[in-house]
């Protein structure tokens, strides 16, 4: 057991980056990302981690840079917020379609407009299509533990992964954090080796035109590499459970062995939706949380399996698809179950936006309204939660 | 990718679409999509070379009697040639479908 030590969350994030020995970091800054690489640069410039730091000039060149890196068979780093994910837009397809294990951490913000440097999912959302990897931190140990687990992955599986946490609410909070421990680390992640790279011994061409006559087929292997992916993330969490005895799955439960209503979250808005679900067990209310850590690929089974008896879903998202049939969470767990024999009534509440509180008792009033749901269908197939009107 | 026309598996291709042989775009047909094809006048011609340096593709090759062949496989028919050719010994003509 290493020794538990009070860091902010995005010290400990960055230090965790240096531990895995990262070759190339390239970032621009952007709150709530800040703390992140800036610590990275302070490292680099105190000569405490031997990488190469590009301050670029912009998020767009953030992620060129990493994937001209990451082709060339460097370790890559790089960490964003809002609407420099947003600016990264045009390369993000690019990492992963080029099969690069590049690792960026997105401190998660709202999407503007209007401005909004607080935490929601809209940012990250935008970009759940593109087969990267996508973990969700609750708190600042998970969050650490996850940029271990993403390199592991990435460089088994070949793909990007990003590393998801709620900007300020875990990204600045002062946690007591392990570190693992430098030996460890080392253990768990050996040196990069990549079967293809560019390498002028050795020349291939990386983003040759797809005509129609290959696109689709480049396609079916892109998809069928990212669903491949499911067995090495769940593995390298088994991995990681070894050497640092802390244990981590795509679905977390909680509490819902005869849960009849469960409520189905991601980050750290989770913590405070189990002391709802404390409270309302002590009623004798059953209720359960379902958190998902794991969001591309996404966790079908896991997710199917942890239902158990539910009568009724409350999804809680924190993002919002404009006059879609639900928020992105959803939308993605109607169709899972659509898919299934079981089908618990699903009520989704859009909550938290840009960082407005969601207390213990707003999750009372969510677990209690979807309750009232299950002998009552909802006239709305989504709600955003605590609007004034 | 190593077949003519692209047409292969997806378990074939390497991981991202990598094109692990360089230079293999000389062994795809990339001149099927020309509306006009150049045709030479050896009468004309005064074996100058023009159109094999200024052929984009390059789609020219001298021959063995000197002159500069286009190989329709590669060729785009953009006309270059005929245009550069300081005695007009090349001509466009309109492809048949």
């Amino acid at each position: 057991m290493g020794k538990r030590v009070a860091k902010e969350v995005s010290i400990a994030v960055a230090d965790a980056v240096g531990q895995c020995r990262v070759d190339v970091i390239s970032a621009y800054p952007i709150t709530p990302q800040t703390h992140i690489v800036e610590h990275l640069a302070e490292l680099v410039n105190n000569g405490e981690l031997d990488a190469e730091y590009i301050p670029v000039e912009s998020e767009h060149a953030a992620m060129s840079a990493c994937i001209g890196a990451a082709a060339a068979g460097a370790r890559t780093f790089t960490s964003t917020s809002a609407q420099g994910l947003l600016f990264m837009y045009e390369t993000l397809s690019i990492a992963s379609a080029f099969r690069l294990p590049i690792v960026m951490v997105i401190a998660n913000r709202s999407i503007s407009a209007p401005i909004s440097i607080w935490n929601d999912l809209s940012d990250v959302m935008t970009t759940r299509d593109f087969g990267w990897i996508q973990t969700f931190a609750e708190n600042g140990q998970e969050a650490v533990d996850l940029v271990y687990h993403a390199y592991r992955v990435a460089e088994k599986c070949l793909l990007p992964v990003a590393v998801n946490l709620d900007g300020f609410i875990v990204t600045h909070v002062v946690e007591p954090i392990e570190m693992l421990e430098q030996e460890l680390v080392d253990k768990y992640l050996p040196p990069l080796k990549m079967k293809y790279k560019l390498d002028p011994k050795k020349p291939i061409t990386m983003g040759a035109i797809g005509v129609p006559e290959v696109y689709t087929e480049a396609k079916k292997a892109l998809d069928e590499a990212v669903k491949a992916t499911y067995k090495v993330v769940v593995q390298a969490w088994k991995e990681f459970e070894k050497i640092s005895g802390r244990r981590y799955q795509p679905v977390e439960t909680y509490r819902m062995d005869d849960a009849e209503v469960a409520m189905v979250i991601m980050g750290s808005l989770a913590e405070t939706a189990c002391n709802a679900v404390d409270e309302l067990r002590a009623k004798g209310k059953k209720v359960g949380l379902i958190r998902f850590r794991l969001w591309r690929p996404f966790p079908m089974q896991d997710f199917l399996k942890a239902l158990r008896k539910v009568k009724a879903l409350c999804v809680v998202d924190r993002a919002v698809s404009h006059a879609s049939t639900g928020g992105p969470v959803g939308i993605e767990v109607r169709s899972a179950l659509y898919q299934s024999n079981k089908r618990p009534r699903v009520v989704n509440f859009i909550a938290g936006l840009a960082g407005r509180d969601v207390t213990k008792d707003d999750f009372i009033e969510l677990f209690e309204r979807t309750f009232e749901a299950i002998s009552k269908k909802p006239k709305f197939s989504y709600e955003i939660y605590g609007v004034k009107e | 990718m190593t077949k003519d026309q692209g047409l292969m598996s997806w378990k074939e291709l390497a991981p991202g679409m990598y094109i692990l042989e360089p230079g293999n775009s000389a062994k795809f047909k990339t001149g099927d999509w020309r509306s006009h094809r150049p045709v030479l006048d050896k009468e004309k011609c005064i074996k100058c070379g023009q159109c094999y340096l200024l052929c984009p593709e390059p789609a020219y090759e001298p021959n063995e009697e000197g002159y500069y062949i286009c190989n329709l496989y590669y060729c785009k028919g953009c006309g270059i040639c005929a245009a550069i050719c300081p005695k007009g010994a090349i001509t466009m003509v309109l492809e048949e479908a």
